[in-house]
């Protein structure tokens, strides 16, 4: 009785830990890139397509490259390709950039859907489990990292989990200590001042929105290759929004989206593991437990949610 | 401390929209056709060279769409969708005038539609069938403004982003909506998740004379009604210059907190109308699942009509017969019709370059800005100095 419920826990907690890695690693990502692009002012309403976006192509380089790292690559340059018209539009032309992330929800959405359908619909293929990368040692420990039933915890993922874990580390060193960092964080505070130093509000701008697509491609990458072996439409659901919120919740630290997005990964992936414990819970009331507590959490902490000023503004030189 | 925080990170979205155009009133009604038309053309050419790209016929594809949404009395299908169309439309106008962002209609229209189809059969069968109709337009209206309560006083109190809080009410409202279907409203009859049907001779009356139901009189009603309200009325001003400009409707003395409450409870019950009107007037039921998502593809319509509510009509005639027609169209050429989505975001690329455009040939610059011009020309300059 004792070893059953011993065992019972160990499942419980290894898949916790899985279930929130998988489903909160592609959100991450994508509010890591949203991060960046926030503290430079650029609100990038357009994630949703960009994910989907990255998904696709991310799911098409991982099945004809054979290779996952094909895939990682193909969604990062499709995310990218989508913040291109995000760059040209609202950075160096100062256009809505609310209207033109919706834009490019719409048509990512439209895209990939219209794609997928019509090549893949009669097929439905699936990618086979990605790689994982145990670190040695560490993969011994129980419920962090040893895999049971499928399930790979903490220090059992694909490689690019770490590099993705090590990145939101970097970021945070950016944003602190190098000028660059200096660079993006004044572009959304005060512009102004940023001219006035003799650096290019638009293009400090413009690199921050192309670091944006990429995560965002990478995130639906990752969705599509890792989280759930292919492509389908609509695959995102409102991830994109969920990494907006995350990134405005974070007030802009890199360690406070990758805590944010376990913590929702974690929330997403409650209603299978309730369901594995055998607890059958309604699964429309388990989706809508991560929005809900978004909507707690901004009626608790609304002061302290965090914007830079010049968010969404585009910068006019000399405009008042 | 609050109330500026209410008024700071606005976009000017719609002092862009409403500028003022040139004096000559012929010129005027040339540049407004040319603003709102040259966008959907040029949509519809790349998604022209979009279907050649996916080996289809684009000229097969459109004809198709007219084939579908006007003609043999396919017209009247194309006129039945515009009903809810346009008082989502409304809905949008009006908060939209304000500046805010009520990007939550998805689960504002789904839980005004749940609560029609859930109460509706048993109610029309209890009373009077005009006093049932009534009753549910009512309480579908509530449900869809009772759903912007929470980002509305977030906004008014904190200035808190209503994008994302009406976003996250929306996904909390599609599965609130399921809950109900599946639960209190469920049909015991079906092990389907769907509810109760409204008998067919209980429905909306059909206008004489054509298919098309009474829905149709309702949103043109309320489309007339919101006009005038945002046009010839105090209200309508104090909203258009709170939409214009936060910090000088606040020296006027206008209360934006309750400006913002109310155009939000405006917004949100108008979505709702629009769900009852759907539900009475041609489904009769709901079902899990569905989510015809009618505001994603409305925005670009609303701002083409430069925010005003009589002009968005021509623009709902529009998409609806683009949205009839192009379910034929789709399926002959064995596409998914989540291609129109793809032409409806290119409308609004379009629609904010040419507004971009227009409003630099207006103040009497150049269509590029300087910095663009100097990006261009920098890698020639860089040659020749070189």
């Amino acid at each position: 009785m004792i070893v059953a419920s011993q065992i019972w826990t160990q499942i419980f907690w290894t898949s916790l830990v899985a279930g929130g890695l998988l489903a909160g690693v592609p959100i991450m990502f994508t509010a890591l890139g949203e991060t960046i692009s926030e503290r430079a002012g650029v609100l990038n309403i357009g994630l949703e397509g960009m994910m989907l976006l990255g998904a696709y192509f991310g799911f098409l380089g991982a099945y004809y490259g054979h290779s996952v790292w094909i895939g990682y690559l193909a969604g990062i340059a499709a995310g990218m390709a989508a913040s291109v018209f995000m760059v040209v539009l609202c950075v160096w032309l100062g256009l809505d950039q609310i209207v033109v992330g919706i834009a490019i929800t719409l048509a990512g959405e439209g895209i990939t859907s219209v794609l997928y359908q019509t090549h893949f619909s009669s097929t439905e293929p699936r990618l086979g489990a990605a790689a994982t990368d145990p670190i040695p040692l560490l993969d011994r420990i129980p419920v962090l990292g040893k895999p049971i039933n499928g399930q790979f915890p903490l220090f059992s993922q694909p490689l690019i989990v770490y590099l993705g874990l090590a990145f939101a580390g970097v970021l945070a060193w950016i944003f602190r200590s190098t000028n660059i960092g200096l660079n993006l964080r004044a572009a959304g505070e005060k512009p102004e001042a940023l001219d006035a130093a003799g650096v290019s509000v638009v293009s400090t701008r413009s690199y921050a929105a192309l670091a944006t697509g990429a995560l965002a491609g990478l995130g639906g990458a990752y969705l599509s290759i890792v989280g759930t072996g292919g492509f389908q439409t609509f695959l995102t659901q409102g991830q994109g929004f969920m990494a907006i919120v995350i990134a405005m919740l974070a007030r802009g630290r890199p360690v406070g989206v990758v805590a944010g997005s376990l913590l929702f990964g974690i929330a997403l992936s409650l209603s299978t593991l309730l369901q594995l414990v055998g607890i059958n819970f309604s699964t429309e009331v388990v989706h809508m437990l991560p929005f809900a507590a978004i909507i707690v959490a901004l009626i608790l902490f609304a002061r302290r949610a965090y914007l830079p000023p010049a968010l969404a503004l585009p910068y006019v030189r000399g405009a008042r | 401390m609050t109330r500026d925080a209410a008024v700071s990170a606005e976009a000017p979205l719609a002092a862009d929209l409403h500028l003022p155009a040139r004096s000559r009133p012929a010129g005027r009604l040339l540049d407004v056709l040319v603003r709102s038309i040259v966008p959907v053309a040029l949509a519809l050419v790349v998604g022209g060279i979009l279907l050649l790209g996916l080996g289809r016929n684009p000229l097969t594809f459109y004809g198709n769409i007219w084939k579908g949404g006007i003609e043999t009395g396919a017209w009247q299908d194309s006129a039945i969708r515009m009903a809810p169309f346009l008082l989502i439309a409304a809905g949008l106008t009006v908060i939209f005038r304000a500046n805010i962002w009520n990007l939550g209609y998805n689960g504002q229209f789904l839980l005004g539609a749940a609560l029609v189809s859930g109460y509706g059969p048993p109610l029309v069968n209890k009373v009077p069938l005009a006093l049932a109709i009534v009753v549910l337009f009512v309480l579908a209206g509530a449900a869809g403004a009772l759903w912007t309560v929470i980002p509305a006083l977030l906004k008014a109190r904190y200035g808190t982003n209503e994008i994302i809080t009406t976003l996250m009410m929306s996904f909390i409202g599609i599965d609130l909506a399921s809950i109900l279907i599946k639960g209190p409203f469920h049909d015991a009859t079906t092990p389907l998740p769907q509810t109760r049907v409204v008998p067919l001779n209980k429905m909306l009356p059909s206008i004489p004379g054509t298919r098309i139901h009474a829905g149709l009189l309702v949103a043109f009603a309320a489309i007339l009604v919101v006009h005038y309200i945002l046009t010839r009325t105090s209200w309508g001003l104090r909203l258009q210059i709170m939409g214009a400009n936060p910090r000088a409707a606040r020296h006027f003395g206008i209360n934006l907190p309750r400006l913002i409450v109310v155009a939000f409870l405006a917004s949100g019950a108008l979505v709702g109308l629009a769900a009852a009107a759907d539900i009475l007037g041609l489904w009769g039921y709901i079902r899990t699942g569905w989510n015809p998502a009618y505001g994603d593809t409305i925005i670009p319509f609303v701002f083409l009509a430069r925010l005003n509510a009589l002009a968005v009509v021509p623009f709902i005639a529009f998409f609806a017969v683009l949205s009839t027609g192009g379910d034929l169209a789709a399926q002959q050429a064995n596409l998914p019709t989540d291609f129109l989505l793809v032409l409806v975001g290119l409308i609004l690329l379009f629609m904010t370059v040419i507004e971009y455009m227009g409003r630099r040939r207006e103040l009497g610059a150049s269509y590029l800005t300087p910095g663009l011009k100097q990006a261009l020309r920098a890698p020639l300059l860089r040659g020749r100095s070189a």
